[in-house]
């Protein structure tokens, strides 16, 4: 499903560059539910970002389900994204003035969907994370777990083939945090390949493969057994 | 623009957003509102100072001679010309068709006028009946000489109401009186006034023909004084008068053999030339008031762009977002443009309309001298409605450009 080979990416500041990935190479297979370690600063999220089209990378290759991601305008970036990936933020990254329902149906907007099909799309996702009581209302009236229900609801919206997730669980207490990964663990059972960015141990624990990325370099990467979320709840 | 969904989309941003969207639309609705409240004054004023001068004015033609200052076919300069009674009936006969009032006028010099013990100095003049329609004359008693009294030679004057006064005091009725000019008897047969007041009422009116006569005068004539048959309009009836003193020019140059670049042989005083310096700064009344309402527009587009700017900045976050999710640049430039144009144009009809109502209902209360009937006509208000729906596409534009182009992930990183 994704495929990077050599990849490079550094940061100008002025004069100085700060050399983030140093040679990333790294496959994901469909149906995977991985999780990219780190300590802070260790590239992650600059790696995810790369993933996910919203930042390029210097060198190296990048192939998304058999599509070669390279010299990209900005049109076709938007086009991929929409089609590919569904994003979850760590501060989910909600329209503040659409309620749940149409935040939700806005990837569906992009998409070209009648605004009918898009109610009705976007109404059965919320129902898929448990919020369909919740529709209408705006993000400030929902909790934080809430909030990133409807993130996912959201990414899941436009049927990406991956899902890319940076720290969901980042501005969460542990119990909220554990419903999530259940969330997520419930999407991947379904088929969907997805990885998180996390720091926290406890939700790799709960993936099915660990990426482990110390400046710049992938020093570890094992598959490990899925700590189902379910049994911490 | 005719995208549904579109349509929807800003429809819900303006719901949710209504604070920006009523101070956007503020700057604009007052903008047009100002520019089209000033236009109608600056038309209000030109009606007004238009119609006062409608009042006053005759689109008289005065054509008076003077002396050469050119040689011309072995004649020195310094030639007094002389205008002729022929030269007037050559006139009037080739533009019979053209000309509304003719005269000609002999002037008598001196005119000593007595009566009794009574006695003073005049203008004294004779002139055709027209003459009475030429200065706007109106008569108190009697009647004006006529052209009865033109053809019999009559020793009649119509005096004016100064001279009434001085030589009659107010005792007499003076129609039937005799006075006398240079030592000869004239009967009075009226008294005229004249909206020009005491000074153009202290003159005498006799027949040409009798005054060339009396007088010595053989048929020599001072001015010529002719206006034209009314035109539909203002511009047609100066080209007009424009091109009928151009021809008197040059047919009396040619009949008294004065070169054709000679410009001070023959002068014609047009009245409406004079007049079309007045319109000429209405005009400039006019630009004036488009140039404060076009700066008044530019001050709105600058407002509604820094507006723009603002919420594009406000929105940096939410851009970044809707990329993330698959929103095209094009489609982000569409949603603020889109968004600034529907605001400004729905707004800048709200000026256009509260403006047109404060014309149309408070402009006829203002009757002052000066200003009459303020308003706007469709054209202007027409090109007002271009006006902001280009101003609110130039306001959208750059902030939209400028969103367009912020990357998702420089947006998705702002606070
Ligand atoms: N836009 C940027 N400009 C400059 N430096 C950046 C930028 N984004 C990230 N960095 C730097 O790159 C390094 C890696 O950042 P990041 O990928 O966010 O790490 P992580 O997500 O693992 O905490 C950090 O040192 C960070 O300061
Ligand atoms: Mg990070």
């Amino acid at each position: 499903m994704i495929e990077i080979k050599d990849l490079h990416k550094s940061y100008k500041m002025g004069s100085n560059s700060l050399h983030v990935l140093k040679g990333i190479n790294f496959s994901v297979a469909e149906g995977e539910l991985v999780s990219i370690m780190g300590s802070s600063g260790s590239g992650k999220s600059t790696l995810l970002n790369i993933l996910g089209m919203l930042d390029e990378a210097d060198e190296g290759s990048y192939t998304l389900d058999g599509v070669a991601i390279k010299n990209l305008n900005e049109k076709i970036a938007a086009r991929y994204r929409n089609k590919f990936l569904g994003f979850i933020f760590q501060s989910f990254n909600l329209i503040s003035y659409k309620n749940a329902l149409d935040n939700v149906a806005l990837p569906l907007y992009y998409q070209g969907v009648k605004r009918g099909e898009r109610i009705d799309k976007a109404m059965s996702y919320l129902e898929k994370v448990g919020l369909a009581d919740w529709a209408g209302h705006l993000p400030n009236e929902l909790s934080g777990g809430q909030k990133q229900r409807v993130a996912i609801a959201r990414a899941l919206a436009s049927d990406p083939k991956v899902l890319l997730a940076d720290e969901p669980t980042g501005a969460l207490d542990s119990k909220t945090s554990y419903d999530v990964m259940n969330l997520i663990q419930e999407i991947n059972d379904e088929g969907r390949t997805i990885l998180v960015v996390t720091h926290e141990p406890d939700i790799a624990a709960m993936t099915k493969r660990i990426v482990n990325l110390k400046d710049g370099r992938i020093i570890q990467d094992t598959q490990v057994n899925q700590v189902r979320a379910q049994q911490n709840v | 623009m005719f995208d549904l969904e579109r349509w929807e989309e800003i429809f819900e941003t303006i719901r949710k957003n209504k604070l920006r969207t009523f101070l956007t639309g503020l700057s604009v609705a007052s903008g047009i509102f100002i520019l089209v409240v000033l236009l109608g004054i600056g038309e209000g004023m030109r009606n007004g100072i238009s119609q006062e001068f409608k009042r006053d004015a005759a689109n008289i033609m005065y054509v008076y001679t003077g002396v050469t200052s050119k040689e011309y076919k072995g004649l020195n300069p310094g030639r007094r010309i002389q205008m002729k009674n022929e030269d007037f009936n050559y006139t009037t006969l080739k533009y019979q068709d053209d000309l509304e009032y003719k005269s000609s006028i002999y002037r008598i010099w001196n005119g000593i006028v007595n009566y009794g013990k009574e006695s003073g100095s005049y203008r004294v003049e004779g002139v055709y009946p027209d003459y009475q329609f030429l200065e706007n004359s109106g008569m108190i008693e009697g009647r004006f000489v006529n052209y009865k009294d033109h053809e019999n030679f009559e020793k009649v004057v119509v005096v004016g109401n100064k001279v009434r006064n001085d030589l009659f005091k107010d005792s007499k009725d003076p129609i039937g009186e005799y006075v006398q000019i240079s030592g000869v008897n004239f009967k009075v047969v009226g008294v005229f006034t004249d909206p020009g007041g005491e000074r153009e009422e202290s003159r005498v009116f006799m027949p040409i023909s009798t005054a060339q006569r009396v007088f010595g005068g053989s048929n020599n004539i001072a001015n010529m004084a002719f206006t034209l048959e009314p035109e539909d309009n203002f511009e047609a009836a100066l080209a007009a008068s424009n091109r009928f003193s151009e021809a008197i020019k040059n047919q009396l140059k040619e009949t008294h053999t004065i070169a054709p670049d000679d410009e001070s042989a023959i002068s014609i005083n047009n009245s409406l030339e004079n007049a079309k310096r007045f319109f000429d700064l209405m005009d400039m009344i006019k630009f004036f008031f488009w140039g404060v309402g076009i700066c008044t527009i530019i001050a709105g587009v600058v407002g509604v762009s820094n507006i723009m700017l603002i919420i594009v900045k406000e929105r940096t976050r939410e851009i970044g977002i809707r990329k993330a999710l698959g929103a095209e640049p094009l489609s982000i430039v569409g949603m603020v443009l889109h968004e600034s144009i529907f605001v400004t144009a729905i707004a800048g009809f709200i000026g256009l309309i509260a403006s047109l109502l404060l014309l149309e209902f408070v402009g006829p209360l203002i009757e002052t001298q000066y200003i009459s009937n303020p308003a706007v006509n469709f054209n202007v208000a027409l090109t007002t409605v271009f006006i902001l729906v280009l101003a609110g596409a130039i306001a959208g534009f750059f902030p939209a450009w400028r969103a367009a182009r912020i990357k998702p992930i420089v947006a998705l990183r702002d606070e």
